[in-house]
């Protein structure tokens, strides 16, 4: 069958099973467009600027188990795409961007709407790819979806000249796998690695199950809830790795690192034996990796990137592989060991102790108050209003943290951020990818009033696509963050820190036909969340709460500083 | 202590940007580069390439990792590992006029290059060898003598039986 470029695309996407497409219409997409147009496949979803094109396809990734896809034009079209690439990619999330380019013959001419796609994403992609032929189109596109899916996951862009999206060639439907010499990833783990990694475990006193983003990515949930169920070890999931396990399980210790609980990193610090599972050791998790190293424990590090391991911390158990492919064998194995050697109860009970005499210095507690709202109250009372079982969106500052602290998480996908990149303006769009994938769910995005600016042009797509997330504004005006380490690490001195001249969010919120609340008073919280979810069930309301302005992130642990050396509350200044 | 010098073997797609993926990855993560030297090879699908870099274990540990992990490349050797061969070619114009042109000649046949152009005021030698067999030719001459030179960097090969291919 005869196609031109624009219909492959159309066809090679539905092909995949691709329901829904995130995009922005240019010059160099029009023919794209023009097949869109005559096809029934899959939605089109157009945003206002291409940045959160990629941001809700990222999300949609994210809280499901498909591949988002965004569709962009050339030139601009990309520069606005590459802070929402490099978000994907700081946290290995598949999905697959289509950019427009100019023609073949005037790539190079600085062409209008140009720009070096490849040359300008390649830092920030798994791989990319331009195309130039056009009987390359269908094979380029089958190869994008099987890197950005395979492996450690990531975004994999797909750069297509106007020329190209008009050509025509012989189109021949999806056989079998892909197959690439140079590409293969290792899914399964060394048996021998993983034996050696049950005995670290039967032999631990003091063992702790540190998690990450791999887990979620890797649907693992399952197979790492019946290991610390057999292991019996306290477990911490990172920011990326929130819900894997059960933040209402008792031996879930909560997050480690720079903003993480007293007892997780007091743990995480001080076992004997430390499983790491789908994480990086990531500065913002372990702190001055030198201070974290100079205590003497085994590690055991899984994870499908072999560049992931002995990076940051030297590793003594390395396992390269799928997470849930070698949990599921080391499960296996661990009975089966567990059987001829027993673990250390006694040990272990020993152990709990400890890690509960950590946890009953409660440093999650803050001064409640009902005369200013508190933002970790609204945190903790939207988990009350949504039961914990909505998807849960946020920006990045002091609200991203305090969403991370006082929402549990009880199943993975559920929590969406930008813990790599740290990129703010992630939360509506991201919202917007959660809904699309997940409809009827509800959806809140914790927001600042500094972030929700940086893609509050959303509002309008919400509008037309009938998306309904929850803003939850903790608006404490100030970029809270920094002027937090301001007050820590620069005397006091709030450099640009205040954001002024904010605009009136309810009647903005109202003027895109939105529900618009502003809420001031601690006791109007509840109610306000509850019409929110509620009454107002299917609107996109957007909630502004005036926060306590002085409120600052506790426990925290200084840039540089090590994880133990934790600040607990403003009296440790 | 200077960290030692490893010369890294990469088997790659030939495919247009490749070779930029590789010097991205080193500029990035801030990866150091001595030489580099990259050609198709028998099957012209595939290219060879040779880098020279220094570092600690662990840091050489990494690029391999990297490299390994870039979709472009097929395979990855550390030659500097096993036993090995590797060769520098360098081109080199030097003022040969008076004596200095006796001198020159011989000096050249000493480190076995080449004389492949001559012109009244000038050699052009032609010198292949190990790095340090290179440098030490360069640190005979007067450095006043020297007009131009080219060098190709390091291509390596591992010895015996050993082969890096598909």
């Amino acid at each position: 069958m005869e196609l031109n470029g624009a219909e492959i695309v159309v066809r090679c996407l539905a092909e995949q099973g691709v329901e829904h497409v995130f995009g922005y219409p240019g010059g160099a997409v029009l023919y794209i467009y023009d097949a869109i147009y005559n096809q029934d496949k899959f939605k089109h979803i157009l945003v206002r600027h291409e940045q959160a094109a990629i941001h809700a396809a990222d999300a949609y990734s994210r809280s499901s188990n498909k591949v988002g896809v965004a569709l962009v034009t050339s030139g601009p079209g990309v520069t606005n795409s590459v802070t929402g690439v490099a978000t994907a990619y700081m946290d290995s999330i598949p999905m697959i961007i289509i950019t427009g380019q100019v023609p073949t013959g005037a790539i190079g001419q600085d062409a209008f709407q140009e720009s070096d796609t490849v040359g300008i994403t390649r830092p920030c992609v798994k791989h990319n790819f331009l195309v130039r032929d056009i009987r390359d189109l269908a094979e380029t596109m089958r190869r994008a979806f099987y890197i950005a899916t395979s492996g450690r996951p990531g975004p994999v862009l797909v750069d297509i000249p106007k020329d190209i999206t008009v050509a025509t060639c012989k189109f021949t439907a999806k056989r079998g796998e892909v197959k690439m010499r140079s590409y293969a990833p290792i899914i399964k783990g060394h048996q021998g690695q993983i034996k050696k990694a049950v005995q670290h475990l039967l032999a631990a006193e003091r063992p702790v199950i540190y998690t990450g983003g791999g887990v979620v990515l890797s649907n693992a949930s399952p197979e790492l809830r019946e290991l610390v169920d057999m292991v019996g070890a306290p477990c911490t999931n990172t920011l990326m790795g929130l819900g894997s396990f059960p933040a209402s399980d008792p031996r879930f210790i909560g997050m480690p690192g720079m903003h993480g609980t007293y007892e997780a990193n007091m743990a995480m610090q001080n076992c004997d034996v430390l499983l790491a599972i789908g994480a990086r050791f990531d500065d913002r998790v372990i702190g001055n990796p030198r201070h974290f190293s100079q205590v003497a424990r085994k590690i055991i590090h899984i994870d499908i990137d072999p560049s992931s391991i002995s990076k940051r911390v030297q590793v003594d158990v390395p396992i390269v592989g799928n997470v849930k492919d070698i949990l599921q064998d080391m499960t296996v194995l661990y009975r089966e060991a567990a059987a001829e050697t027993a673990p250390n109860k006694a040990a272990l009970e020993r152990w709990w102790e400890q890690v509960n005499a950590w946890r009953a210095r409660d440093c999650l507690a803050y001064e409640a108050s009902d005369t200013v709202i508190k933002p970790q109250f609204v945190v903790q009372k939207l988990w009350e209003v949504t039961e914990g079982k909505a998807f849960v969106t946020s920006d990045v500052g002091q609200h991203q943290m305090w969403a991370a602290q006082y929402y549990g998480f009880d199943e993975p996908r559920r929590w969406l951020n930008s813990g790599g990149l740290g990129t703010m303006g992630v939360g509506l769009p991201y919202a917007m990818g959660v809904q699309m994938a997940n409809p009827g769910a509800d959806v809140a995005v914790i927001t600042g009033e500094g972030s929700i600016q940086m893609n509050i042009q959303e509002l309008s797509t919400c509008t037309q696509f009938r998306l309904t997330p929850k803003i939850v504004c903790l608006n404490n005006r100030y970029l809270g963050m920094v002027r937090q380490w301001q007050q820590i690490e620069y005397g006091s001195r709030y450099s640009e820190s205040y954001v002024d001249a904010l605009p009136d969010f309810v009647r903005l919120a109202e003027s895109y036909g939105h529900v618009g609340v502003q809420i001031s008073d601690p006791a109007d919280v509840e109610p306000a969340l509850r019409e929110a979810f509620g009454k107002y069930k299917d609107r996109l309301v957007f909630l502004d709460f005036i926060t306590d302005p002085t409120e600052n992130v506790w426990p925290m642990v200084k840039a540089g500083r090590g994880l133990t050396e934790m600040l607990l509350g403003s009296e440790d200044l | 202590m200077a960290a030692p010098k490893h010369i890294i073997s990469v088997l790659l797609e030939n495919e247009p940007g490749a070779l930029s993926r590789v010097v991205g990855l080193f500029s990035a993560r801030g990866y150091n580069i001595e030489t580099l030297t990259v050609a198709p090879t028998e099957d012209e699908t595939l290219s060879r390439m040779t880098i020279v870099t220094k570092g600690s274990d662990a840091v050489i540990e990494q690029i391999t990792k990297h490299l390994n992990r870039l979709v472009d490349v097929v395979k990855v050797v550390d030659l500097t590992e096993g036993s090995h061969v590797e060769r520098e070619l360098m081109l080199i114009k030097v003022r040969a006029v008076g004596r200095e042109r006796d001198e020159m000649k011989r000096l050249s046949d000493i480190f076995r290059g080449r004389i492949i152009d001559v012109t009244d005021k000038i050699y052009t030698i032609e010198l292949t060898g190990v790095q340090e067999k290179i440098e030490a030719f360069i640190e005979a001459l007067d450095r006043t003598s020297i007009l131009e030179t080219v060098r190709t960097g390091v291509s390596g090969i591992s010895r015996g039986e050993r082969v890096l291919k598909l």
